[in-house]
């Protein structure tokens, strides 16, 4: 028996499976049918097997066959053999056979009764489901009659995806044996408040399709539905209700009132929508169809909604998708012919915003501004109620400040100065007041420049007409500009009629742009040297001021963000206190810019928590920006650096695919390389060996070597303040060391099924997942398309640290075309350096004295020349690049400390003279120690 | 209810199909053949749905299909289907091929035809909606696959025994 078992198995190995059959047709194209005839007759041969893995694969083919157009109906006998295998994958092959090629005149279906019925009952939910599935394609009206109790049950089963697929299924019962429809009714109705969404959809999916044959005799579930509907999430099922309600609608017009509110709810969604999918193609088709929406919109809630949708949808990120601000501006004013929006104000600041902003529209937007301010009655039916006159603050502003574009000024300043402006609300009528009077300049300079110095007199004359009305408001803004103005203009007049030229001047009065500013621009202006913008300017206020009196704010509202903390008990000694906490502060900062050079001796004469010397550097950049906090700073020197990184890289590569192409072939130098070797976070070299000749796509761009798994993020590398807290309690595992190693895609082709893998070495072992053998690669767990770069971290464990390692990897990956995919291999060695054992850890000055003082450790120095940086540079770079830690920095001279994973300790004494650096170092593995201080050396050799 | 899901390629050739209302194999080709012809001549950037075809169930038959690179997934479907709730199926329905077979392209269709059918069992059952929740999709596909793969560790155990011994 067990030999047949075996026999047959052996047997299977060399039949064709669907994939050979597939790739068979694929290599017959001339002669298909043929080749597909002589399969046929090996899959009869098959069939007449008793081993029904052998059995289900020739009817796997059969299913493939019948697509291709093959009639397969002689088989049926096997496929029910097949799908009466008690093995789950051969019963799901039977039955998608079966329902690709059984109907109602298959004769065979009469026999599948009894072992459908036994599926049906199956312990194993996937044997229900996958007989569930099948029987949906092929019930007759004789299945549904013996089956349908059964499916009933199934309908109350305990898993919900058989729930759904038996309450699916009573639909094709139902039709096919109407019978069942009463009995089983109550139980689907039940259904439809199941706890399980997708349930709930099958029987509202179910229930939608029966109501569509007879909707009269469902319009008892409508406030069921109408629940369902305003409760569900699931589009899929809203869509479906909507489309009964539709049904249901005639039958019971009441209906149709209630459907209103939870109809306007989706189509704010969808507008919702509207917002990502608008491009600079279809930006202006679809603010059509908005406005389109906007005439015909009643009520003035579901409007206004609109309106800000179109503005939300145009200014979105910068105005990126507008291309033609013209018609931006034309939208603008056609909006402003809604009566009754709240919006006013907000279609205002929009024209304010593109007309100043956008320089090449001004003439336009003056014409249209201007048009609006003529036709002010137009827009202020019913004054002080409605929102949409906000936009002649924005019409009067837009036509002073550009009234160089004006066609004809004096008819707008005309506009500007009518009666009934003064029913306008008062901060508008002071924007009119004030550039009535830009106006007036423009225009008298327009005037003087005729012989008819009457016409420049007759305008002086209208804004004295004219501007008491303004001198009386009631509005203190309106009333001040209006009373300065009408002086002045009082005064030109006189001036006019001694035929003195004065638009020169008044024009003066109004000279100069005003320019857009960037609202963070102020950020960018450096803090002048010696302005100490947190130093108090008075003497700080007292404490019961600073209690209870809020100052109060008088031109605006002052936001919240803005008020600092308040400073309670301040008085002269704490300031001091304060002040030397900032030198100190400034003194560790290397982005500060110290004032003077004496400054920079700073002792650390305080050694305590507060005082926890961390230095944080990044040589490239020297200037602090100002107001930007730590971590961002680091995010961005991270951006930048990689970016450096990947420019370097790419000109490197081009190097290197130069001498490829130039014949010379040779091996890339698997040494250390010096601009590399700079990079901070710097400590595994991967050095790609034997660059395949087509230029590989993939480059192992940027990887850095961490220890322990801790580093989630990578800002943990340039914030060893940041570490120090999550390290200790990771040093349990101090024989794990973690290699993130970033991916970039470099090619114009799709790459996946990437595998990492390294040669392990006596001391170092890739860790690979349990059950995977020793020279496993592990799959990285991504896909890169073109120009896609993705990190991934490697687990490594290590025995002994210390020395350093070079590891001899692999990566494998596809390179996936439109119709081709390539198999692709890179070589590359990763570099353990025993710096990168180390861990960046903090020690007062008191424990780091102890640590030397207990004769544990073993000693070592080295001598560094030509060393050309200033001592805390080189301090820095130690940090950095190494793992130390500052304890203590006494002027030229600094002690350090850094601890490896395996907790030795290594502490440095760092001293400077001239250009040479001398460092003594004390660990207790000598070995480790001369590998760290080689390591150092190096580093310091390349700059 | 939907009628029909053709996928076929840029040529014609069908990857999948699956009526859900029985016509006979030469009849199936014929639908293939027209529907592709209707489908394949339109515009990328016209509308996605098509109506007043004739090729199934008379008039109450429309078309609504995606086209993804060299493939074209077209659903037959009559009126008590939504177009968009259709087209959204369909984006389902490869979004979740896409997670199964990782990136998915033609080829996977084409040799895994059965694997594609079970996962779109898993999606439309009987010509009925049956699930557009693409983890859900996702993970009952994947519990079946785990079934199968550890009834197939089972069976070739004898074999590796064999080799071995």
């Amino acid at each position: 028996m067990a030999l047949k078992i075996v026999k047959g198995s052996i047997d299977r190995m060399f039949d064709k499976n669907l994939q050979d059959l597939v790739r068979g047709i694929r290599n017959h194209k001339e002669d298909e049918a043929k080749y597909i005839s002589t399969c046929i007759d090996e899959i009869k041969q098959e069939l007449k097997q008793d081993n029904i893995a052998v059995k289900a694969n020739a009817v796997c083919k059969l299913t493939y066959l019948q697509m291709l157009g093959y009639d397969v109906s002689w088989a049926a006998f096997n496929i029910v053999e097949v799908m009466s295998s008690s093995k789950f994958t051969y019963k799901r092959i039977g039955y998608l056979a079966a329902s690709q090629c059984f109907h109602e005149s298959t004769d065979v279906i009469m026999l599948t009764t009894n072992q459908i019925r036994k599926d049906l009952s199956s312990p194993n939910q996937y044997d229900t489901g996958v007989a569930l599935t099948g029987l949906s394609c092929f019930v007759t009206p004789d299945l549904a009659r013996d089956l349908a109790n059964d499916i009933m049950t199934l309908m109350s089963h305990t898993k919900p995806y058989i729930r759904k697929k038996a309450v699916l299924i009573m639909y094709k019962v139902f039709l096919k044996y109407p019978e069942s429809l009463r009995p089983a009714f109550p139980r689907l109705k039940e259904k439809l408040e199941d706890p399980d969404p997708g349930v709930q959809s099958a029987a509202v999916n179910v229930i939608c399709e029966l109501a569509r044959r007879n909707p009269k005799n469902y319009l008892s579930l409508a406030p069921l539905f109408f629940k369902l509907m305003t409760s569900s999430t699931n589009n899929w099922v809203l869509i479906k209700i909507i489309k009964l309600f539709g049904a249901l609608t005639p039958l019971e017009p009441r209906l149709g009132k209630k459907l209103i509110e939870p109809l306007t709810n989706l189509i704010h969604r969808a507008l919702d929508l509207l917002y990502g999918m608008v491009s600079k193609k279809n930006l202006m088709e679809i603010v059509k169809k908005l406005m389109l929406h906007v005439d015909k919109a009643e009520g003035t809630t579901y409007r206004d909604e609109l309106l800000t949708k179109i503005i939300d949808i145009c200014s979105q990120s910068n105005y990126q998708y507008i291309t033609n601000f013209e018609w931006y501006i034309s939208i603008l004013v056609e909006l402003t012919r809604l009566e009754g929006t709240r919006h006013g104000h907000l279609i205002a600041s929009q024209m304010l915003d593109v007309a100043i902003r956008v320089k090449a529209i001004r003439a336009f937007a003056v014409a249209q501004m201007a048009t609006l301010l003529d036709n002010a009655h137009l827009l202020t039916g019913n004054m002080q109620r409605n929102g949409i006159c906000e936009v002649l603050y924005a019409a009067a502003w837009i036509c002073g400040e550009f009234s160089e574009h004006l066609e004809n000024p004096i008819q707008t300043l005309e506009a500007m100065l009518r009666p009934k402006v003064a029913t306008l609300p008062g901060h508008i009528q002071a924007v009119y007041v004030q550039n009535a009077a830009k106006l007036f300049a423009t225009v008298l300079k327009g005037q003087e420049g005729n012989t008819d110095s009457t016409a420049a007199q007759e305008t002086s004359q209208l804004m004295i007409d004219r501007l008491p009305l303004f001198v009386q408001s009631a509005n203190l803004e309106v009333q001040e500009r209006a009373s300065c103005i009408l002086q002045l203009v009082k005064y030109i007049q006189k001036l006019q009629q001694k035929d003195v030229e004065v638009a020169e001047e008044v024009s003066a009065l109004f000279a100069g742009e005003l320019n857009p500013v960037a609202p963070k621009a102020q950020k960018k202006v450096p803090v002048p040297e010696g302005l100490d913008l947190d130093a108090w300017i008075n003497e700080p206020p007292s404490e019961s001021e600073s209690e209870d009196e809020q100052p109060k704010a008088i031109f605006a509202k002052e936001e919240p963000k803005h008020s600092r903390p308040r400073h309670t008990e301040v008085d002269e000694k704490e300031l001091a206190r304060r002040r030397e906490a900032r030198k100190q502060e400034q003194a560790n900062n290397p982005f500060y810019i110290k004032a003077s050079p004496s400054s920079q001796k700073v002792y650390q004469d305080t050694p305590g928590v507060e005082h926890i010397p961390v230095v944080q550097i990044d040589l490239s950049v020297p200037l602090k920006v100002p107001g930007m906090p730590m971590s961002d700073q680091y995010v961005k020197l991270e951006e930048e650096r990689r970016q450096k990184e990947r420019a370097e890289k790419k000109k490197k590569e081009k190097k290197k695919r130069k001498e490829k192409r130039s014949g010379r072939g040779k091996k890339q130098d698997s040494g250390p390389e010096s601009e590399e070797d700079i990079t901070p976070a710097h400590m595994v070299d991967i050095v790609t060996e034997e660059m395949p000749e087509n230029a590989l796509p993939i480059l192992i761009l940027f990887y850095f070597l961490s220890v322990n798994i801790l580093l989630t993020e990578m800002i943990a590398f340039f914030w060893p303040s940041f570490k120090v807290c999550d390290i200790q309690g990771n040093l349990q595992d101090g024989s794990q060391v973690v290699v993130s190693v970033i991916f970039e895609n470099k090619c114009d082709s799709f790459l996946k099924s990437m595998e990492f893998n390294v040669l392990d070495s006596l001391n170092s072992k890739l860790q690979r997942p349990e059950g995977s053998g020793p020279h496993d690669g592990l799959t990285v767990p991504f896909q890169l398309p073109p120009g896609v770069s993705n990190e991934a971290r490697f687990v490594f464990t290590v025995q002994s640290i210390v020395m350093p390692q070079k590891l001899k990897g692999t990566l494998t990956f596809i390179v996936k075309n439109e119709d081709s995919s390539t198999h692709e291999k890179l070589d590359f060695k990763l570099h353990f350096t025993c710096t990168s054992y180390l861990i960046t850890t903090p020690c007062y000055s008191d424990a780091f004295a102890k640590l030397l003082e207990s004769g544990d450790l073993k000693g070592s120095s080295v001598r560094l020349e030509g060393v050309n940086m200033p001592f805390h540079h080189l301090l820095a770079r130690i940090c950095f690049h190494h793992h130390f830690s500052v304890v203590e920095r006494i002027d030229s001279c600094a002690s350090m400390y850094s601890r490896s994973i395996q907790g030795h300790h290594v502490c440095l004494l760092v001293k400077t003279s001239g250009q040479t650096v001398s460092i003594d170092a004390k660990c207790d593995e000598p070995t480790l120690l001369g590998n760290v201080l080689d390591e150092i050396k190096q580093t310091f050799s390349q700059c | 209810m939907i009628k029909a899901i053709l996928i076929f390629n840029n040529h014609g050739k069908p990857r999948l199909i699956r009526f859900y209302q029985y016509f006979a194999e030469d009849m199936q080709q014929q639908i293939i053949r027209e529907t592709f012809h209707l489908v394949s001549k339109r515009d990328d950037n016209v509308c996605n749905f098509l109506e007043g075809g004739s090729l199934i169930g008379g008039s109450d038959y429309k078309l609504i299909y995606r086209h993804y690179a060299t493939l074209y997934f077209v659903f037959c479907v009559d009126s008590s289907e939504s177009e968009l709730g259709i087209l959204d199926l369909i984006q389902v329905f490869v979004e979740t091929l896409d997670k199964c077979f990782e990136n998915v392209c033609e080829l996977d269709l084409i040799f895994h035809m059965d694997k594609v059918h079970y996962i779109l069992q898993e999606v439309v059952m009987g010509g009925m909606v049956l699930e557009t929740n693409m983890n859900e999709i996702v993970a009952q596909v994947e519990v079946q696959n785990r079934m199968e793969k550890s009834e197939v560790s089972v069976q070739c155990q004898p074999v590796a025994e064999l080799i071995s011994g």
